[in-house]
């Protein structure tokens, strides 16, 4: 039985104080084994990107126990740890400093961890992610949307993370290159032997990329499943089924007995 | 009540002046529409929002048409005080996201009575108002009337929009991506609060979205636009027969849950797509 | 996409400087400039405050080529001539050319902004973003403190000054920098509040950027814009304190000559001899002027409040 490449136990996870307190995470546990492809479903409020923003250590407020590569993970990040891990953020508008070239937004994490070859390096990550040597000097708001996405996964792989963390990486692209991405990913991860955790709140995106995945509502974990699970309908908790419809488009008998949880 | 087309649109134009030359946006769309939800589905950069807005002069762009006409009147050119008499009153608009499309210092209610302004007054708005809230489905009215729009969630604000849009009974309601900022299931929910006021009212609906695979069990007919031109227009019940190369390409490659693929169908774009449409 | 929609074709270089696809660093930092060059030139108000200032410079940096007259001695025999045949603006009280004096008072004028602008504009910005992004205790002293500053008015601290350490524009600049990068700071503070919670400077710290970096390299690049607007319209503010301090007989010592100074030294002769103080007064509203159209038009290119 190899070492699990994630493991997170009882996750917990709140902001605020007293009468404002708001716990996102509420002990949550599970672990991705390495090279899998894990789905945290939910959603808004359901505390799925908390705990991908906790995992990615941008958020040191946290309690319980979470191991990457059997490292335990504190309250505190070396620079050692940032290459183990890494993250895809959602808005590729957000994602990527205005004022920077692609050239510049791939090359300073090279710089940071005093990597020689820079300029190889860059031409390379380019390439991988399918983008040729005339976009390097780019700025981010020359480039489309799906470009910049693939600008911000080129910069999550060039540091030669173990783990990607992606958070809804498809959200806001076009259906038609949502496909390409996804794809890009499937390939990324076959190709350099990757471990995944997606936080998305589509359904059909989840069972597309992942094996297994956690439904989550309100912090909690609502019901663990596999892909085939979902396809084929094998859904116990209520509000899980309820999502599974959702997913499949508008029909009025079924929304007539949505339930509100 | 006539059965003749409400809305009729020949050779819509909307060109952008930008530092790097004119660009055009809508190129040659036209359509007519009924008492019927007609979806404008497209990516980004399609134009189909423009087209949206064109409709009711909001369009920063310069527009040119051969025809846009609603019953019969002409929409190109209007004066301001025409477009006052239009714009909510006869033809709506829903966006995208509540949090934007709503006053923020304003409280719901005095919203709703603002949208009546000049039809309703006094008690009779405040109860029509009130009613419009039952209407979206909203379990407590006089709670959501007094509430500000920071304390609503994103299913209740767009309810409150909605319910807004329709104080002046309007016969046209434009949606512009009502529903792409909601959760999934909130997202039907207000997809059937739609349904039916355009079915109860006799409305025409205009959807505008991204999603084929939502609208195509929603609305009745569907547009099909790409780099500013319509591509195809179908029934909802013919897509699976629809012809265009981008149309199939846009059926086929969203993931889909039943029946999963390894890798998903990439849409090879065609250059002769971007060619005038005959 | 835009290929297809474009209709007219630029000539080369400019198609070089539009290019989607720049070739290298230099190419895109120039594309960028050139196209916020478009923008701010498309604002015919913006232009002329341009204009103002390109002559204010070449006046300044030309002045002993362009000025006709000796500024510093005159004649006592032409005192107080109206304008008109050699001496364009007359002549004051020493007989001295106001045109010449004009010219080169703005020598002194472009000093003093530009003095002030290199010293209150780089530590306003470090003390405003690095209060935005440390946030605590340490922000509320250094907020505290901008506030301290910004209760100062400018003209007193610089009387004070002169009080204390003598005339001269050193004095008046140290005055007028101390008085000016509070709001530098609070600007700069609140662009960094807007900055730091963006997915980018957690994607900078994600890959191990040290807070120094993230602050220099992500965050100060951000604040750039409204800062920029901010100080071109403090220009004219600051031009008219230099002014002022100049008409109080501080700053410049004669017979160097300052506008703030000559419109002091031609009071008394206001009702006869008008132009003595008129034309200086002119200067520094034409100038003041120049200062706000750029600011303006660089805030709608740089700065836009899109409805």
């Amino acid at each position: 039985m190899t070492e699990p490449m994630i493991e997170i136990e009882n996750l917990s996870i709140s902001f605020g104080h007293g009468a404002d307190r708001v716990d996102a995470v509420k002990t949550v546990s599970f672990s991705v084994a390495p090279g899998e492809s894990y789905g945290l479903v939910g959603e808004s409020g359901s505390g799925k990107s908390t705990i991908l923003r906790a995992l990615a250590g941008l958020n040191p407020f946290w309690s319980g126990h979470m191991a990457i590569a059997g490292q335990k993970l504190t309250g505190k990040r070396p620079r050692a740890l940032r290459r183990l891990v890494q993250m895809v953020f959602q808005d590729p508008f957000g994602s990527l400093h205005p004022k920077h070239t692609v050239d510049r937004i791939l090359s300073e994490p090279l710089a940071i961890h005093g990597f020689e070859d820079v300029e190889t390096r860059v031409r390379a990550a380019l390439e991988r992610v399918g983008l040729g040597p005339s976009f390097r000097f780019r700025y981010p708001h020359q480039l489309s949307g799906g470009q910049r996405q693939r600008v911000a996964i080129a910069r999550a792989l060039i540091l030669e993370p173990k783990v990607v963390l992606l958070d809804e990486p498809t959200s806001a692209l076009d259906v038609s290159i949502q496909a390409e991405v996804l794809n890009l990913l499937t390939d990324l991860r076959q190709q350099l032997g990757l471990t995944y955790v997606l936080v998305s709140h589509d359904l059909g995106v989840v069972a597309h990329m992942c094996a297994r995945l956690s439904i989550m509502r309100t912090g909690d974990v609502v019901e663990t499943a596999t892909a085939d699970d979902l396809s084929e309908g094998r859904l116990l908790h209520a509000y899980s089924r309820q999502l599974l419809i959702a997913s499949r488009g508008y029909d009025t008998a079924a929304i007539a007995a949505f339930g509100d949880f | 009540m006539d059965k003749g087309p409400i809305l009729e649109v020949d050779k819509l134009n909307i060109r952008f002046n930008t530092p790097v030359g004119e660009v055009h946006a809508v190129r040659d769309v036209s359509f007519s529409m009924g008492r019927e939800k007609l979806a404008i589905v497209g990516e980004s950069g399609s134009g189909k929002s423009q087209t949206g807005r064109a409709i009711l002069g909001l369009t920063p762009g310069k527009v040119t048409a051969d025809k846009l006409a609603f019953h019969g009147h002409s929409l190109l050119n209007l004066t301001p005080p025409q477009w006052r008499e239009i714009r909510g009153k006869r033809i709506a608009m829903v966006m995208q996201d509540p949090k934007y499309s709503l006053n923020p210092v304003m409280t719901i209610g005095d919203q709703l009575l603002e949208a009546a302004r000049g039809i309703k007054q006094g008690a009779e708005a405040r109860q029509h108002a009130l009613g419009m809230l039952a209407s979206v489905r909203i379990r407590d009215p006089e709670r959501v009337y007094r509430a500000w729009p920071h304390e609503l969630s994103g299913g209740m604000g767009q309810r409150a929009m909605i319910a807004m849009m329709l104080m002046a009974e309007p016969e046209l309601l434009i949606a512009d991506e009502p529903t792409s900022a909601l959760d999934v299931t909130v997202r039907l929910q207000v997809l059937a609060i739609l349904d039916d006021l355009v079915k109860t009212r006799h409305m025409g609906l205009i959807f505008i979205s991204h999603d084929l695979n939502l609208v195509r069990t929603f609305c009745d007919r569907v547009l099909v636009m790409y780099a500013g031109q319509v591509l195809e227009r179908l029934t909802a019940s013919e897509l699976e027969q629809a012809k265009h190369p981008y149309t199939r390409g846009l059926l086929v490659c969203p993931p889909e849950i039943d029946h999963r693929r390894q890798r998903l169908p990439v849409l090879q774009r065609d250059p002769s797509w971007m060619e005038p449409v005959s | 996409m835009t290929d297809w929609a474009i209709a007219a074709t630029p000539p080369r270089w400019r198609r070089w400087l539009l290019a989607e696809t720049p070739q290298s660093r230099l190419q895109a930092r120039l594309s960028r400039a050139y196209l916020s060059w478009v923008a701010f030139a498309r604002n015919p108000l913006g232009m002329l405050g341009l204009v103002i200032v390109t002559v204010l410079v070449f006046l300044a940096l030309f002045a002993p080529w362009v000025a006709p007259h000796n500024p510093l001695a005159g004649d006592l025999g032409y005192r107080l001539l109206p304008p008109g045949g050699e001496h364009w603006l007359g002549t004051d009280q020493q007989g001295r050319d106001i045109w010449s004096r004009i010219i080169y008072g703005s020598r002194t004028t472009l000093l003093i902004i530009f003095m002030v602008a290199i010293t209150a504009a780089p530590v306003g910005i470090i003390i405003g973003a690095s209060a935005g992004y440390v946030g605590g205790k340490t922000e509320a002293i250094l907020m505290r403190l901008t506030d301290a500053f910004l209760a100062f008015p400018k003209l007193v601290l610089a009387l004070a000054f002169a009080a204390a350490l003598g005339p001269g524009v050193e004095n008046a600049v140290l005055a007028i920098a101390l008085t000016s990068w509070p709001p530098y700071a609070r600007i700069a503070r609140a662009e960094t509040l807007m900055v730091r919670s963006t997915d980018y400077v957690a994607a900078a710290r994600l890959t191990g950027a040290s807070d120094l970096r993230i602050l220099f390299g992500h965050i100060m690049p951000m604040c750039m814009p409204s800062l920029i607007v901010r100080v071109s319209l403090d220009m004219a503010g600051i031009i008219l304190i230099a002014a002022g301090l100049g008409f109080l007989g501080l700053g410049v010592a004669p017979p160097q000559p300052e506008w703030g100074a000559m419109v002091s030294e031609g009071r008394q002769q206001i009702l006869e001899q008008w132009w003595v103080c008129t034309y200086p007064g002119v200067a520094i509203f034409i100038v003041s002027l120049g200062f706000n159209l750029i600011g303006d038009g660089l805030r709608d290119v740089l700065d836009p409040r899109e409805g």
